[in-house]
């Protein structure tokens, strides 16, 4: 085993010098925290409750649910339909792939969950790039990541549009004039990609949230592209906190190219996490070791150490979070919630409680102007 | 006495969804929706129905804005739902046109597995080129295609929802037919009732036969009882061929209820309904329909047009077009001079009434009687208000029936296959 760079983890800091450090923290935007509830496949919602309830408790931001064709499992998004009335505030991400989905649909799913869950929904976008998921279609053959993340991008996008198509105000249930909706606040889209064309409007009203957050791993470079463009999370992989840094700069300065405010992006660390048996590993910290491919860096250790080094990153002004993978979800999120978590919000570092209702709130983010709405109406986005 | 089905539907984005009462609520928070199921879960009925939008429709160019326009997609909102419920049956309308077999197929599968076996998928299919502008995959299918796709679809998603052993081990499947061509993996175990419940809509000759040769429910147009009788006898005939038994297809019409303390006052209440549904706006457009013309300049208080309909228009976008525009102008003429009726008159006297209107104790008793003619198995019903529209139904009829031994007191099975009265499917290896 190999410990990458930074966090040998130091002894635990007393509460005197946890107060010092606290002092010296400059005004620093909140921790934000996020954990996989996805593992070895489930088949009942049961299961995929407990863990969204498990996190909650720990009032995590989100939860996301992986998936792909290419694996048995569920579809993400249902699941996470399923777990929205049982829960209240945590967030819910399910991966959406956008190869061989239609835009349409993914913009309607997505909308859906975010009216179920009454403005909690997020999706993480995600391309098919093997052979074997497309002969499951037998529509197109596969194609390299980077076209297929071009037209990731597009379907961000144009889901993106279908969820403005609708103004907030667009239902007007006029008697005296009969209509139920003012059609001029429902807007064609009219939009032309390089693989495909959605005319709109969406069939679904403009969600809760206006756009419900879109998520995007960036550990690879055609994704990272998209994701400075269209993402209101971003996931990195890093190995230290001075690489975090670096790679959150890089998002917002590659996001302020598109014209976008870096402020607006949230940039979180992914971290792959193996919690073990004992209560703090021999030799805890950040493996190059057994990388999951796409699931960020490795980190091995207890529950404290894992506190430790979110503590770490996180008052090093490094990362705006973390999007914790277990490697267990059933064996570790428990450990997460109760240990980590617990110790992070004893140190003042994360909230206790959800002061907002919908997840862009617990991100910090606004909700989106609508980009189709009048200036008269809405301050220009 | 022979027993009955119940189903909810929905109140949709058609002129029977009356939004402009005071008691309507929301047509997409979620809790209208769960009122809903939780009503028609209360009255012990077999399943809760959802349409499905594809493009907003349009009617001379602009989105149509006189009725609901918008709704939920129906799979996301029933797995939602299946939270709030226990033993209700939770059916989506799902386009076969503008899916693909794996995914929907695992999609629905999903559902099952979530709602522990409660799940059902209503076929539909569509041709239209203006749907199609917002799908890659775009196009016109003409009506035979419609159906041959279709029912190579459901072939397909059963292959799929088999592949499966009995103990859960996944397996290769491979499917070359003319319009599908896929091999792999699928991700889920078989489902909780065996294959989720197929539903057919619509009444037509490929529409039939496909239910007959597929399908587990029909959702079917209601009309007489002389007219029941006779799709009843037609497509239970049909089964055989296929090797079904006549209780392997349940037929089930979408009808719409009007209930007053006596018949009297239920008469009012449903001319009440009708008024509040044609509305003036409601009027002209319901006649630009079949004139396929702009009558916007007509008082809806005033007579019919003298000009004739135009039967080549493409005025209306994203709804079935009327098939004879020319014979049902006539009959509207004919209407309106005979009574001396004005365009909204004519309208709400010549468009269907409500299909049962009486006293609790009348609508019970006609709903048996359809049941025991053999003219239906049981009803899928349209309420006109979201989401209260179910509440007097379930306090008011369903304890007649139940009383009456007509439908069922408590569920007796967890899935909807067992409401049904259906077997789980033969697992083919």
């Amino acid at each position: 085993m190999s410990v990458s760079g930074n966090p040998a983890v130091p002894d635990g800091p007393t509460g005197t010098e946890n107060r010092t450090e606290r002092s010296r923290m400059p005004a620093t935007r909140p921790l934000h925290l996020a954990a996989e509830i996805g593992g070895p496949p489930r088949y009942d919602a049961a299961s995929h409750v407990a863990l969204a309830r498990l996190a909650e408790g720990g009032a995590l931001d989100f939860v996301t649910l992986r998936d792909s064709f290419a694996r048995p499992g569920l579809d993400a998004a249902a699941v996470l339909a399923r777990v929205a009335p049982e829960t209240a505030r945590v967030g819910l991400v399910p991966t959406l792939t956008t190869t061989h989905t239609e835009p349409f649909h993914v913009s309607s799913a997505v909308a859906t969950l975010d009216w179920v869950s009454r403005g909690r929904a997020g999706w993480h976008a995600d391309v098919s790039t093997t052979e074997a998921e497309a002969r499951l279609f037998g529509r197109r053959p596969a194609a390299p990541a980077p076209a297929l993340w071009q037209e990731a991008g597009e379907v961000a996008d144009v889901v993106a549009r279908l969820w403005d198509s609708w103004e907030d105000d667009a239902e007007i249930r006029s008697v005296a004039t009969g209509r139920f909706v003012d059609r001029d606040k429902l807007h064609h889209i009219d939009f032309e990609g390089s693989t495909f064309s959605v005319k709109g409007p969406a069939i679904v009203p403009r969600p809760p949230q206006g756009r419900p957050v879109t998520v995007i791993d960036a550990t690879t470079a055609p994704a990272g592209r998209v994701a400075a463009r269209h993402a209101d999370v971003v996931y990195v992989r890093a190995s230290s906190p001075e690489q975090a840094a670096a790679l959150r700069a890089e998002v917002h300065r590659s996001a302020a190219r598109h014209g976008r405010d870096p402020q607006a992006v949230r940039v979180l660390v992914a971290l792959t996490v193996d919690l073990g048996d004992a209560e703090t590993a021999p030799e805890p910290g950040l493996e190059s070791g057994p990388q999951l491919a796409g699931h960020g860096t490795y980190f091995r250790g207890g529950p404290v150490d894992l506190a430790e080094l979110i503590t770490q990153w996180y008052r090093a002004g490094a990362v705006d979070g973390f999007h914790l993978t277990p490697l267990s979800p059933a064996r570790d999120l428990e450990r997460i919630v109760n240990g980590t978590v617990a110790l992070l919000q004893h140190r003042s570092l994360f909230r206790t409680f959800y002061p907002g209702g919908t997840l862009r709130e617990h991100l910090g983010l606004t909700r989106p102007a609508n980009r189709y709405a009048a200036p008269r109406t809405e301050a220009a986005s | 006495m022979k027993q009955m089905h119940l189903a909810a539907h929905f109140p949709g984005v058609n002129s029977t969804t009356v939004w402009a009462d005071p008691r309507s609520g929301s047509q997409i928070d979620f809790a209208s929706f769960e009122h809903l199921a939780r009503t028609a879960e209360r009255g012990k009925f077999d399943f809760f129905f959802l349409a499905e939008g594809l493009r907003l429709r349009e009617h001379n160019g602009r989105i149509h804005d006189l009725d609901v326009v918008g709704r939920p997609e129906s799979l996301t909102l029933l797995n939602a739902l299946a939270a709030v419920t226990d033993r209700l049956g939770l059916a989506a309308t799902v386009n076969a046109t503008f899916n693909e077999p794996y995914e929907l197929a695992r999609r629905l599968a999903t559902l099952d597995h979530l709602s522990e076996g409660r799940a059902a998928w209503n076929v539909v299919t569509s041709s239209d080129a203006f749907t199609g502008e917002n799908f890659r995959r775009g196009g016109y299918l003409d009506r035979a295609d419609r159906y041959t796709r279709a029912a190579e679809f459901v072939a397909t998603a059963r292959e799929l929802w088999d592949s499966w052993t009995p103990d859960g081990t996944p397996r290769p499947f491979a499917h070359t037919g003319r319009h599908f061509d896929i091999s792999g993996e699928f991700t889920v175990p078989r489902s909780p009732q065996g294959h989720p419940v197929v539903i057919q809509a619509g009444d037509s000759d490929e529409g039939r036969e496909f239910a007959a040769s597929a399908a587990d429910v029909i959702f079917t147009r209601h009309g007489t009882l002389e007219a029941g009788q006779a799709f009843y006898a037609d497509v239970k005939a049909r089964l055989a061929k296929y090797g079904r038994r006549p209780g392997d297809l349940t037929i089930m019409p979408g009808v719409t209820v009007v209930l007053g303390d006596t018949d009297a006052e239920a008469q009012e209440n449903a001319t009440e309904i009708r008024h509040l549904q044609v509305s003036p706006q409601n009027a002209l457009l319901a006649l630009e329909q079949v004139w396929g013309r702009d009558l916007s300049s007509y008082d809806p208080d005033g007579p019919l047009p003298d000009i004739d309909p135009d039967p080549e228009s493409d005025l209306v976008q994203g709804r079935v077009k009327v098939a004879d525009p020319l014979a049902v102008a006539a009959k509207w003429r004919a209407l309106s001079e005979a009574k001396g009726l004005s365009i909204r008159q004519t309208v709400v006297e010549a468009t269907a009434r409500q299909s049962f209107i009486g006293s609790p104790r009348t609508v019970a008793g006609e709903l048996e009687a359809f049941v025991e003619a053999e003219a239906a198995d049981g009803f899928i019903l349209v309420p006109h208000l979201t989401p209260g529209g179910l509440d007097d139904f379930v306090d008011r009829v369903v304890p007649l029936l139940q009383e009456r031994g007509s439908f069922r007191s408590e569920y007796t099975g967890t899935t909807l296959r067992s409401h049904l009265g259906h077997a789980e499917p033969v697992w083919k290896g």
